[in-house]
């Protein structure tokens, strides 16, 4: 038989690896032939550790496990069983393309890999002129998963045209925003899917060398990337001819130190150079003075983990999937206080409601929610008001909210927004790189005047209102420009939270 | 001659192996950092000027880079670090609660390390697990689901 218990950071987190090395003592100590594999985590958070059994061809799922239930689970008596995890009405409603493979295969296995899908877009790709491949990518539909939402094709396309003998492609594995997890999930679950992608990039815009960017937050994400990477190399997929094409294309995976802002790709590249983390201004554009000053695409994971599925089954599938201009699917991620909280990959379009209420199940806490903050540190915190807006980008933005990276924090009815946005502030002066003037010096003076307006002075509150439009129009980056987003959001949303004070010592 | 492990001369001899080991990759300073501090639980002072020397930037340029990373540390931690994750999903689960009960307990704030000199406490910003917050680091180990039962048991066994 073939057991199953994930090595996602999060599966761990809850206890696999005691659970796995349960499943081997127990099997030893029965004689039972057992075959372990560490897969990804299939999404379900709250039923992790989620052990799967396969016996004859037939999976079947358990959770959340604990070392004590692994006896019952082997015995197929155990009272946590789930049945086979594909029923499972959380993982049914999904449209899995980008995390097709993700907890179904063993991450390391490149055997596995090609035969649930994998390498079948970069045999089309090394079949096609670099013209062809990108515009396969342009016509899907594709746009970046980062937060940007900038089309992914067009990026390429100003890269495949540049001039210059060396190009690079840098994969944005900095995933630094609360409430996301998605690149995470894929690198330690599905890392060939990267490669992949990389390697179809490389290949599109006559790249030869990438680079993978980790935050050093992600210990399990680097130790599986780079396993993978080495597998990928000694097996021809990477390398001076990728696939025996003659086409030359390797990778590399760097490590960050703790720097939120090298989630922005400037600064990213400054970092991978060996040097401060620093916004550059922009422009001359990374997609022609990026790296070391060449051509560079730098992507988000998952935008270079969905191009293998758009170039294998072409880009009107993909693009087929959506709403307005945001095309294909999104892997949700659903945290913070919620019942339900994981990994949910479904096409453009669904309700914020239907995300935090219908497949999050509510909060966690089973008091009602207050708001959801979509995006990370700098994206909006929406009121259940706002529940009836459609998840994409243009969508989001006319609420003067954003998607992000497509993570949604839940809070109940506890959370104090006063605090929130001073948090939002206090995090923005504390990774500020420096560089400019309003997220440097405002973000310091935005806790200082929150800290005021929470004393019970109101008229500090046009005060902030004001320093948030400077922030936001002066800022070089998304950090200091995008913090407002939290901050005004919580003030236009929230504003007796903001003023209690002031109302409980007119009273 | 050989120095002595843990003098100047040491650290900066190992450095120089070191450096000679990744001197080849494009931006070697990041991956140098890492080495050193995974060698040495935190970057020496001593290690700065020979990697300005071999990279041929100015020892400002190497402390100016080192420190700008929350990551290295420019002195040792204590023998268990306790890392808490600060940010929104872990807040919203009661991640404040936990931070001001192990900074209670330890007699220590963020960045700083317990009076018995066991544990270093640092503060981080999102692990990742924010659909099984609040989460935690301890020594390296991600931890999930971390209420105040949870949280006295990790103090208890670091510093046991």
């Amino acid at each position: 038989m073939k057991v199953y218990v994930p090595r996602d950071a999060a599966a761990r987190a809850l206890g696999a690896d005691e659970v796995a090395a349960a499943v081997l003592r127990e099997a030893k100590a029965r004689g039972l032939e057992v075959t372990l594999v560490r897969n990804g985590s299939r999404g379900m958070v709250w039923l992790e550790p989620l052990v799967e059994v396969e016996t004859g061809g037939k999976r079947v799922g358990f959770g959340p496990v604990t070392a004590a239930d692994v006896a019952g689970v082997l015995d197929g008596t155990s009272k946590k069983v789930l049945g086979p995890v594909e029923e499972l009405p959380f993982f049914k409603g999904q449209t899995r393309l980008t995390f097709a493979r993700v907890g179904l295969t063993d991450p390391l296995s490149l055997a596995e890999y090609q035969a649930h899908g994998g390498l079948e877009g970069l045999r089309k790709a090394l079949g096609l002129t670099g013209e062809a491949v990108v515009k396969e990518v342009t016509d899907s539909g594709l746009r970046g998963r980062g937060g940007a939402g900038f089309p992914t094709g067009i990026k390429w396309e100003t890269v495949r045209k540049a001039p210059g003998p060396q190009k690079y492609i840098v994969c944005n594995a900095d995933e630094g925003d609360s409430g996301t997890f998605a690149d995470r999930m894929l690198m330690e679950g599905d890392p060939f899917c990267l490669i992949e992608g990389m390697a179809i990039s490389g290949i599109a815009v006559g790249a030869t060398k990438g680079y993978i960017y980790i935050r050093s937050e992600y210990p399990d994400a680097i130790e599986v990337m780079s396993a993978a990477c080495e597998i990928a190399r000694k097996e021809g997929v990477l390398g001076a001819s990728v696939l025996g094409s003659g086409k030359a294309f390797d990778m590399e995976v760097r490590v960050g130190a703790g720097a939120y802002v090298c989630g922005e790709e400037t600064s990213l590249l400054n970092s991978l150079e060996g040097k401060r983390g620093i916004v550059r201004a922009k422009p001359p554009l990374p997609a022609l003075q990026g790296l070391f000053g060449k051509p560079t695409v730098v992507n988000n994971v998952i935008s270079l983990a969905s191009v293998p599925v758009v170039m294998a089954k072409g880009a009107a599938f993909y693009k087929d999937f959506g709403l307005g201009r945001s095309r294909g699917t999104i892997p949700l991620q659903i945290a913070g206080n919620v019942k339900y909280g994981g990994l949910y990959e479904t096409a453009f379009g669904l309700t914020l409601g239907e995300i935090v209420e219908k497949i999050g199940g509510g909060t966690h806490s089973g008091r009602p929610v207050k708001a959801v903050q979509v995006g990370g540190p700098l994206g909006a915190y929406l009121p259940v008001a706002q529940f009836d807006t459609p998840f994409g980008y243009e969508e989001f933005d006319a609420k003067g909210a954003l998607i992000g990276h497509a993570g949604l924090v839940v809070f109940d009815d506890t959370a104090d927004m006063r605090k929130m946005a001073r948090f939002a502030m206090e995090f923005c002066a504390i990774e500020s790189c420096g560089k400019c003037t309003p997220c440097r010096i405002g973000a310091v003076r935005g806790v200082e005047t929150i800290d005021r307006i929470g004393r019970g002075d109101v008229a500090a509150i046009p005060l902030l209102t004001d320093l948030c439009e400077t922030m936001k129009d002066g800022s070089l980056c998304a950090l200091g420009g995008f913090t407002p987003f939290p901050v005004m959001s919580a003030l236009r949303h929230f504003p007796d939270d903001f003023t209690a004070k002031a109302k409980e010592a007119a009273e | 001659m050989t120095a002595a492990p843990g003098t100047d001369d040491a650290i900066a001899r190992r450095t120089d192996e070191i450096i000679s080991g990744l001197i080849g990759l494009e931006g070697p300073l990041l991956p140098i950092f890492h080495a050193l501090q995974a060698e040495y639980g935190h970057v020496p002072a001593a290690a700065l000027p020979p990697i300005a020397d071999r990279l041929n930037i100015s020892r400002a340029e190497v402390h100016g880079v080192m420190s700008f990373y929350h990551d290295f540390r420019s002195h040792p931690a204590a023998a268990h670090v306790v890392k808490l994750c600060r940010a929104e999903a872990c807040q919203s689960l009661g991640a404040d609660q936990i931070a001001e009960r192990a900074q209670e307990k330890l007699g220590t704030g963020f960045h700083g390390t317990s009076a018995d000199g066991k544990v270093t406490l640092e503060e981080v910003f999102c692990l990742g697990l924010c659909a099984c917050g609040p989460a935690a680091m301890v020594d390296g180990k991600v931890v999930g689901r971390v209420d105040e039962a949870r949280l006295d048991q990790i103090l208890k066994e670091v510093r046991a």
